[in-house]
């Protein structure tokens, strides 16, 4: 278990929250104090370590005298607001949003998104079968992790993560416009021609499986991958002093990829290409 | 920063021409040859990373030599800015007008956009290609809104070197057009902007009367014709005077937004933090837009004036100009005023000897629609992708660089010299209750004589369409632009205010008034309009970014049907567009579907 320290005390403020009063402490988002208050409104992009980017636009809610509804990722609440995150106008721009996803990338291996198509009645075939979609290859171009683009939902979490967020190396960024935008690294190069350093940050805060490591990514090509029958333990990483907590996954004996708990003070789920990477010295049996 | 750059190198053209803008590299941290010094100390940090603004100039600099920006001049020019490449990357590839492939150093940009496309653009690009065979060194793109919409067709050739050359053939013959690419240095002089005004020299104009009369290169003739009076005033009155007449006068901004501009003063100026920024936002983009290019065009000093005040009421002491990289007559007119202005201390550290310091810094776009936003330009100022940001936080409280930002469009900044000349009083009382004040209306299509046109505020659709001679055979006109909406001929009466239009149920918008005949095929014109929407979305969110897509894909399935056969593509339109306007994350998003819807509802378009 994790320690989170106390944050200094903040005042409380009062809105209304689908008509009941709800009290959040200053500075929350208004997803905070839906979840707060036991609400689900299902989020793609919104990352617990990361500023929320609010770019998928399926966490809309409506709030009274808003001219468009707003995402609840990344709106404070203020006090006095009227929120109402149910409604008809709320759930149909949800919808929405979740069919054009849904229709135009892979949404297999996204946490939850299958049940909020059936929630919503998502029907992401309505836009026909010439509806415009990636179609293109993962690119396999290092033995450390794959993407995927076709799973991409340009949610820019990767971007943030590998930027002056987390780690710092800049090694990616969105680039193009509008349906051809693309996350890239400098010159669209391949991986091994660029900037990254492999920490596997990215990966540890993808929310579709873009971002796969190879280990997976073969495992489910191979149909070996079952995550039923994986167990997670979470250890300290041996490599160097500062102490990073390490997730491994482990299936048949073996670890099939590693991450780290987003709730450690010090490194947020933070990994070097050491501890994400290096265990395959752990299972050399020879 | 852990920043990592590859191996290739700039040639000796593509280093000269970021060195012009930088100035030499000092060490090889930053692309110089190694010295002794080198081995022990690093350069760049903060005090580099603060020059990341000079990123989309550095971009321009070397795709204006060069034509197009190689990874090794990329790589340069992120060593010189400490600049990550990826980032850099992103950005270049975000702009229409810059390649990161390589291309001919002349591009023919022809506008496909509406107002031309109707006057015959797509033969003309077929001309102009037949000519232009593969090898003639000129790459022929097709073009969003050149905003020289009342000499449709138009084309604007650029060819890359040192200097660059650029020549605007409009309207353009396909012999016109391939000779202006062939050689921009030597092709005809365009027409003075004075002939984009039907009305110059008329009596009784307030923002276009210098337009035609005066010499938009003299500043002497400029202040003969009553320039720098208004400035004057300020002083007289102080900020806050400034600011009390401005709000006193009711002008809202003309961009689109009608936000009360007094009370936009008034927000930044009231704000601790500094400094202030003043942007004007330049980067008219709008289809079938072309006001603010005629305005710098015919009266650049009246913008670099009207700047000054409003730099001077809010507290700034810097003003950018964001001025849209299409509009090249405009920055060299603008270039030099602002020049001759510095000068003759009209601008810099003391203008006009009141102890005020103000200067202007021109910022040229690269193509892209949606930098018209006002946060998506202060992030492609700062050297970003041309993103919008969210709001809250308002420009007000943190825009450019995260500092209070006033940004005003060219006509709403333009507004405020005849408020302080004639006092707010006089100027409240031309137009209506609500909206006050003259206004710029740019007629074009199917108009005898298409320009930019002044009225005050409550004159009819009809009346300003009578100014410009409809010509028969009306079906609809667009008001607003893309991002606007249709109306019926049947509905010329409406009275073109932020009232009269609202309660019609359209939109001014930036003040489009767009003439449709019998002759234009409606189908293909709401097409080009979703194709618009489509080219020019930032990608950033989902519902715009997809969004637009998937109207465009259903346009096309019903171009040409009809009736029950049209129906169910309609309806997924409708429930796409609702979501676009309600879910998208600005304002492009959220107006992507206006046009379209109205020509479902009012004109009966697929009936």
């Amino acid at each position: 278990m994790t320690v989170t320290p106390l944050g200094i005390p903040r005042r409380m403020l009062e809105f209304t929250l689908d008509g009941e009063e709800a009290r959040v402490p200053e500075g929350s988002t208004i997803l905070d104090a839906c979840r707060a208050a036991g609400k689900d409104v299902p989020t793609l992009c919104e990352g617990d370590t990361l500023r929320p980017k609010n770019a998928c636009r399926v966490c809309v809610v409506e709030v009274e005298g808003a001219r468009t509804l707003v995402p609840a990722c990344s709106r404070k609440a203020e006090p006095g607001m009227e929120v109402r995150t149910d409604t008809e106008r709320a759930r149909h721009s949800r919808k929405i949003v979740l069919e054009l996803l849904a229709s135009s990338v892979d949404l297999s291996t996204t946490p939850k998104v299958a049940g909020w198509l059936k929630e919503y009645a998502a029907k992401p075939d309505r836009f026909g079968p010439d509806a415009a979609r990636l179609n293109e290859e993962p690119k396999v171009d290092n033995d450390l992790y794959v993407r995927d683009y076709d799973k991409c939902i340009l949610c820019y979490k990767c971007v943030d993560a590998c930027g002056d967020q987390w780690q710092n190396s800049f090694a990616i960024s969105v680039a193009g416009r509008g349906f051809d935008a693309r996350i890239a690294v400098e010159h669209d190069a391949p991986l091994t021609d660029s900037a990254c350093v492999y920490c596997g940050n990215c990966i540890e805060v993808c929310p579709t499986g873009a971002l796969s490591f190879k280990s997976e990514f073969d495992m489910r090509a191979a149909g070996t991958w079952d995550e039923s029958a994986q167990t997670e333990t979470t250890t300290v990483c041996a490599y160097c002093g500062v102490g990073c907590n390490l997730t491994l996954h482990v299936q048949d004996n073996e670890i099939v990829k590693v991450t780290s708990p987003h709730d450690n003070p010090v490194t947020h789920g933070n990994l070097c290409i050491k501890g994400r990477f290096g265990y395959q010295h752990v299972q050399n049996r020879d | 920063m852990d920043l990592h750059f590859g191996d290739s190198k700039p040639t000796h053209e593509e280093r000269a021409a970021v060195d012009a803008l930088l100035g030499p590299p000092e060490s090889s941290w930053e692309g110089a040859d190694r010295s002794d010094a080198d081995l022990r100390w690093a350069r760049g940090g903060r005090e580099a990373r603060d020059r990341r603004d000079l990123l989309l100039p550095g971009l321009h600099a070397v795709n204006d030599r060069i034509g197009w920006i190689s990874e090794g001049a990329l790589d340069y020019l992120c060593r010189r800015l400490t600049v990550p490449p990826a980032e850099a990357y992103g950005v270049a590839t975000f702009y229409a007008m810059f390649s990161l492939k390589p291309r001919p150093a002349t591009v023919l940009h022809v506008c496909t956009d509406l107002a031309c496309a109707a006057a015959g653009a797509p033969e003309l690009c077929a001309g102009i290609e037949a000519r232009l065979g593969l090898g003639s060194g000129v790459s022929v793109e097709r073009s969003p809104c050149l905003g020289l919409c009342e000499r449709a067709p138009a084309a604007l050739a650029i060819k890359a070197g040192d200097p660059l050359r650029t020549a605007v053939s409009a309207p353009a013959t396909v012999e016109e057009a391939v000779l202006a690419a062939s050689s921009p240095g030597s092709a005809p002089e365009e027409p003075p902007a004075a002939l984009a005004v039907p009305q110059a020299g008329q009596d009784g104009l307030m923002l276009l009367h210098r337009v035609g009369v005066v010499d938009p290169s003299s500043l002497d003739d400029y202040r003969a014709h009553g320039g720098y009076t208004a400035l004057r005033r300020a002083f007289e009155l102080g900020p806050a005077g400034v600011i009390r007449e401005v709000t006193d006068s009711g002008l809202v901004g003309r961009g689109g937004a009608a936000f009360p501009t007094g009370r936009k003063w008034q927000a930044t100026a009231s704000q601790p933090d500094r400094p202030h920024y003043l942007v004007c936002n330049a980067d008219e983009s709008e289809p079938g837009t072309f006001k603010d290019r005629v305005l710098m065009e015919g009266d650049p000093y009246a913008l670099v004036e009207a700047m000054t005040i409003a730099g001077y009421a809010t507290g700034a002491h810097k003003g950018y100009l964001y001025l849209r990289g299409e509009y090249p007559r405009a920055l060299h007119l603008l270039e030099h005023a602002i020049a001759q202005a510095r000068a003759r201390g009209l601008l810099g550290d003391d203008v006009l000897g009141q102890g005020y310091a103000f200067d202007i810094e021109i910022r040229r776009g690269a193509g892209a629609y949606i930098c018209g936003e006002e946060t998506a330009l202060f992030n492609s100022i700062e050297g970003y992708r041309g993103e919008p940001r969210s709001k809250p936080p308002f420009p007000v409280e943190k825009g450019l660089f995260g500092k209070p930002t006033v940004e005003n469009n060219v006509e709403t900044l333009v507004n405020v010299l005849p408020i302080l000349t004639m006092g707010a009083p006089a100027y409240a009382a031309i137009g209506t209750g609500r909206s006050t004040g003259p206004k710029l209306f740019c007629v074009s299509g199917s108009v005898e004589r298409p320009g930019v046109y002044e009225v005050p505020f409550g004159a009819t659709l009809g009346e300003v369409l009578t100014l410009a001679g409809v010509r028969e055979g009306l079906r609809a006109v667009l008001l607003g632009g893309a991002a606007g909406g249709f109306v019926r001929a049947d509905e010329l009466d409406i009275p073109i205010t932020f009232e009269g239009t609202r309660e019609a149920g359209t939109t001014l918008g930036s003040g489009v008034v767009m003439a449709i005949d019998d002759s234009v095929p409606l189908p293909r014109l709401l097409l080009r309009i979703a194709e618009f929407f489509r080219d020019e979305s930032c990608g950033q969110c989902v519902p715009c970014r997809v969004g637009t897509v998937r109207q465009e894909e259903a346009l096309h399935r019903i171009v040409e049907r009809t009736g029950a056969d049209a129906a169910g593509d309609i309806a997924l339109l409708r429930e796409v567009g609702r979501a676009m306007r309600d879910a998208s994350i600005c304002g492009l998003g959220q107006t992507a579907w206006n046009a379209v819807e109205s020509a479902i509802d009012r004109l009966g378009a697929y009936e």
